[in-house]
């Protein structure tokens, strides 16, 4: 019976650890819209495309730039949340006043977009994309289980960027105008805080936010046009589980549902794709605002 | 670009040639046009395995074939089914009601691959598959309008399952993509590493596009199997592959087969994470003094991408039809395209791609299927240099037999 | 603004329609251009390739039907493939396994998109705006992973050689022009079942529903009992367009299941102008016409699609048919 325990914990362990780190991209990417739905009130469907764009352009820097990982990992989110403000400012600005599944609409619009453009430019296969040299080499040995570098690396890059995005948001004034703005923009401008540009560069940030992951996934994942649909379904569904616009509630979803996953992956692989969406609709069916929302 | 030209220009001589020589009414008579449409994956997952490469593939089997000296023109259209099945069903309805097309080639996607099968044995044309994978085409939906081609999913699992066990990986664990394909792979591969006398100690079925396969691949490290079999397709091998050169599977002399890979997926890979996978395909463009050949010529239209067993097949395929037009007459052949297939089957094919080989009663192409292993970054020499041979399965050997596959062509 | 348009409704249903066609709730302008849809219903397949204007109608019936609900309750579906693709493969299955006659084939597909509407309808039903979209998406998912596993839907393959038959067991349907006349008639009929439920008093209150929900309420309607009888028929009709469009071409498969066509159905909607009778038929046909002649440019198809997404929802939100209504101040 013990010795029965043991093995399924030995068996299930090293999952919990592989559930971590998908749930640090759930995390990450849910963060990003949720910054995003909380200020705007778009549910930003290119999320995924900012995301893939956030990969490739990594890859461009290194083989038409000779530019590494680590500045990657700066740069691309800059370029990608760059390319955020043009769309902000272009686009979505114009739908503010009007219901919002018009933002999703059209940001859907742009998701096939983006996704045609990389097709036609890059194929659909996929792009080479090595570790770099620091992370890379044998796994760690963690005792029940080898782990490679990069795969901590991982956690701990989405740990950090989440804990000061929530910093950023809750702690200072910037984030206090940010969280007065979403309760009444009128008010605020009329304190002479200049909101739509903190919405523009909301926007970008949580755009940003998303290349970020894609940098993050690049060396571990398929670099390929349609690796952000593939991805951007579930983490719809974190997002409405943790709570629409909740920074907080998105991430720690992020990284339970990465968890709930890991585990379905031993005892019900199959389903381990659904079983997210399964969790959705029991949540909304008994918290519609979902777990750290506000109803 | 340079190949279209190159068909042009040939055409317009041979059009200028002729009251030069003067070859009398008889050839006029003879002047019939031949279609043939290229249906494939332009803007998906299959692009790279099928897409403009295979259309340049068939352009370069019209010139080689010689037909245009014979009074036959030939033309070529081609469209992007997709992958919808209906899309691809209204393309090759209206390719052969209303633009007069002979010929359907290429067709990856096992959904399209049996839609456009039926399509084409109703109107009679002929439809050789070069890219679809399922056995489904010369068993239980077998047709007489109808030549499987390159590969299937028996003659993969045959080739990998078998041979490995050959090369001492006599204990297997699979990743199985949890959908039909996946099960058949799993299945037929199953069976054959048994009968080579090695073990299967377990399996484990993923969602179709998972992203993240750590954790199969930790449970089959867990298994302690020899082989890892990768009974998947397209993005889903991507990634496996990828994640495991990171977890370092290899490295601990596991070995990775791959069910089902082509050579443009090694090439999006990069060798680093591919070296040392294990694979089956039928044709390899450095496997012999003709492939090569082929490859020098074709090259110079491709954009880039070298040929794959896939892209070999709409060559190998169109060449031989054409032959058989040759013979028949092309009027006779764009009458039923049941009878150019039968005049296809009769005839021993002989191509720079598969070198000689021959069509059986239920329309699959019979070659040889040659197990690869992707060499290391330092083995390789030039561009696209990924394979190196490890065994070859004969013709007589890899596919399924007859008797097994249920054609209902025949009554034996 | 909600009270307006729940008196505002009923006044221009009163409108004088062409004799005859009055009683189907249409007004003049729409009459008029109800005429020109027969038109081209009758002589289309003696200009156009039948097989292309089949799938068309299969479409424009599924658009209608999304329409339904979007148009007139306000509910944005992201799901509806589950009732378009399960719809394909009940009919596929009745007709080729257990040898349905056609018209049951399709009335199949009908009631499993019915019985996927009242399932997935008393979820969702009780959330709305982007919750409403998103349960929806996530219960799509869920049946585009029971297609996946299940034996009879065929896996990837998906149903092979669904037989046309023969309709009520007579009429031989393997000439696509025979075929034709069937399609257009499920079109014509669904098309004027929906026309009918939006101009009844049923449907003047949906449209009070969607433009102020607590009023209806506090005037006494029961308003989840009225969405949830629309979606359940907005299902049933998207069921019966799938089932048809398994007949037309013989196979049923995943692609109309996965979410991308539930993302399609939006577009055509939005394309043809939300809420509007034609609307839905008209970007119906502009996106399948689209899909078929651009077949040649690839993965600019996706690039396109997604250009007429953006440009429809930043500066021409009304749509074709609602542009055109707008510029002759006509209702259509």
């Amino acid at each position: 019976m013990i010795e029965d325990i043991l093995f399924q914990l030995e068996l299930g362990l090293p999952q919990v650890v592989l559930g971590l780190v998908n749930g640090a991209f759930y995390a990450l990417l849910s963060l990003g819209l949720a910054v995003i739905f909380g200020m705007l009130n778009v549910i930003n469907f290119a999320h995924g495309a900012q995301f893939m764009m956030g990969a490739f352009v990594a890859w461009m820097l290194l083989a038409w730039g000779g530019i590494g990982y680590w500045w990657a990992l700066v740069l691309s989110p800059l370029i990608v949340g760059a390319f955020g403000i043009v769309i902000e400012k272009l686009l979505i600005s114009r739908l503010y006043k009007l219901d919002h599944l018009y933002g999703l609409l059209l940001t859907f619009g742009l998701a096939l977009i983006i996704e045609g453009v990389f097709r036609n430019q890059f194929g659909s296969s996929g792009l080479p994309y090595s570790p770099p040299e620091s992370l890379g080499g044998p796994p760690v040995d963690l005792g029940f289980m080898f782990l490679p570098k990069y795969r901590l690396w991982v956690v701990v890059a989405s740990l950090v960027v989440s804990l000061a995005t929530w910093l950023v948001i809750e702690k200072t004034r910037l984030g206090a105008y940010l969280r007065a703005a979403t309760e009444n923009a009128a008010l605020v401008q009329a304190f002479g805080v200049n909101v739509p540009r903190m919405v523009t560069l909301t926007y970008a940030a949580g755009v940003a936010l998303a290349a970020f992951a894609g940098v993050l996934a690049a060396p571990i994942y398929s670099v390929n046009p349609q690796m952000g649909s593939s991805l951007i379904i579930t983490v719809f569904a974190v997002v409405v589980i943790g709570g629409m616009g909740s920074i907080l509630g998105s991430v720690l979803t992020g990284f339970g549902l990465g968890l709930v996953e890991g585990l379905a992956k031993v005892f019900y692989p199959e389903a381990s794709s659904t079983v997210i969406f399964v969790i959705m609709a029991i949540v909304l069916l008994a918290r519609p605002a979902g777990l750290f929302g506000r109803a | 670009m340079s190949q279209d030209r190159r068909t042009l220009l040939k055409t317009a001589a041979v059009a200028s040639a002729v009251p030069v020589v003067g070859l009398p009414a008889r050839a006029r008579a003879q002047s019939t046009t031949l279609k043939i449409g290229v249906l494939n994956d332009q803007s998906g997952v299959y692009r790279e395995i099928s897409g403009p490469t295979s259309t340049a593939c068939v352009r370069q089997a019209i010139v080689d074939s010689g037909i245009a000296a014979k009074g036959v023109n030939v033309e070529v259209v081609q469209a992007d089914h997709q992958n919808k099945p209906d899309v691809g069903a209204t393309i090759a309805r209206q390719w052969i009601d209303r633009d007069g097309v002979d010929v359907i080639v290429d067709v990856p996607n096992s959904a399209v691959a049996l839609a456009v099968n039926g399509i084409v044995r109703e109107k009679n044309k002929a439809y050789f598959n070069s890219t679809g994978g399922t056995t489904e085409l010369t068993g239980g939906q077998c047709s007489p309008n109808t030549i499987h081609w390159t590969y299937d999913t028996y003659m993969l699992a045959k080739s990998t399952g078998g041979a490995m066990v050959k090369t001492g990986g006599d204990s297997w664990f699979f990743i199985t993509a949890d959908y039909a394909f996946g099960h058949d792979l799993e299945r037929n591969t199953t069976k054959f590493v048994q009968e080579a006398g090695g073990k299967v100690l377990g399996s484990v079925k993923h969602p179709l596009q998972s992203t993240d396969f750590s954790s199969y691949l930790l449970q089959a490290q867990q298994s302690r199997a020899k082989v890892i079999g990768l009974a998947n397709a397209g993005t889903d091998t991507i990634n496996s592959v990828k994640q495991a050169a990171e977890f370092g599977v290899t490295r601990r002399g596991t070995k990775i087969a791959v069910l089902l890979m082509f050579i443009n997926d090694v090439h999006s890979l990069g060798l680093n994470a591919a070296q040392g996978l294990v694979c089956t395909e039928s044709f390899y463009w450095d496997l012999n003094d003709r492939t090569r050949a082929f490859t020098k010529r074709v090259l110079p239209s491709l954009g880039g991408n070298y040929p794959a067993m896939s892209h070999a097949g709409c060559y190998a395929s169109v060449l031989h039809y054409l032959k058989a037009v040759a013979d028949m007459g092309a009027a006779a052949a764009k009458a039923s395209g049941a009878d150019a297939v039968a005049r296809m089957k009769a005839m021993p094919t002989d191509d720079d791609c598969f070198g000689q080989g021959s069509i059986r009663a239920d329309g699959r192409k019979l070659h040889p299927a040659f197990l690869f292993e992707v060499k290391t970054p330092a083995e390789s020499k030039g561009p696209w240099d990924y394979y190196k041979l490890l065994q070859t399965t004969s013709a007589e050997d890899a596919w399924r037999p007859l008797s097994e596959g249920g054609c209902s062509l025949i009554r034996t | 603004m909600a009270a307006d348009s729940i008196t505002a409704t009923p006044e221009t249903s009163r409108v004088r329609g062409l004799p005859g066609l009055q009683a189907l709730g249409f007004n003049r302008a729409q009459s008029i251009a109800f005429l020109l849809l027969l038109a081209f219903l009758a002589i289309g397949p003696f200009f156009l390739y039948p097989v292309f204007l089949m799938k068309l109608l299969c479409f424009a019936l599924f658009a209608c039907a999304f329409n339904l609900l979007i148009g007139y309750v306000g509910l944005l579906s992201f799901g509806h493939a589950m009732f378009f693709g399960m719809g394909g493969y009940l009919a596929a299955h009745s007709a080729k396994v257990w040898g349905f006659t056609p018209e049951l084939a399709i009335l199949t597909g009908g009631a499993m998109g019915a019985l996927l509407g009242v399932i997935s309808g008393w979820l969702a039903i009780r959330r709305q705006g982007i919750y409403f979209a998103m349960i929806t998406l996530a219960l799509a998912q869920m049946v585009y992973f029971l297609c996946l596993q299940m034996r009879f839907t065929g896996g990837e393959d998906g149903i092979q050689g669904v037989p046309r038959g023969r309709l009520f067991g007579v009429f031989d349907l393997s000439a696509d022009l025979s075929m034709y006349w069937l399609v257009a008639a499920v079109f014509l009929i669904g098309f004027l079942l929906i026309n009918r439920v939006i101009h009844s008093p049923f449907g003047q209150v949906l449209t009070a529903i969607r433009e102020n929900e607590p009023r209806a309420i506090s005037l006494g309607y029961r308003a989840d009992d009225y969405k949830m009888l629309a979606f359940v028929l907005s299902a049933t009709l998207a069921g019966v367009a799938g089932g048809t469009k398994a007949l037309v071409f013989g196979i049923a498969t995943l692609t109309d299941v996965y979410w991308a066509m539930s993302g399609e159905v939006v577009l055509m909607t939005l394309l043809g102008g939300l809420g509007t009778v034609f609307g839905p038929a008209v970007g119906a046909a502009v996106i399948v016409t689209m899909q078929n002649y651009l077949a040649e440019f690839g993965a600019w198809v996706t690039v396109i699609q997604g250009g007429i997404f953006v440009i429809c929802v930043v500066a021409f939100r009304a749509g074709i048919v609602g542009e055109i209504a707008r510029w002759l101040r006509v209702r259509l």
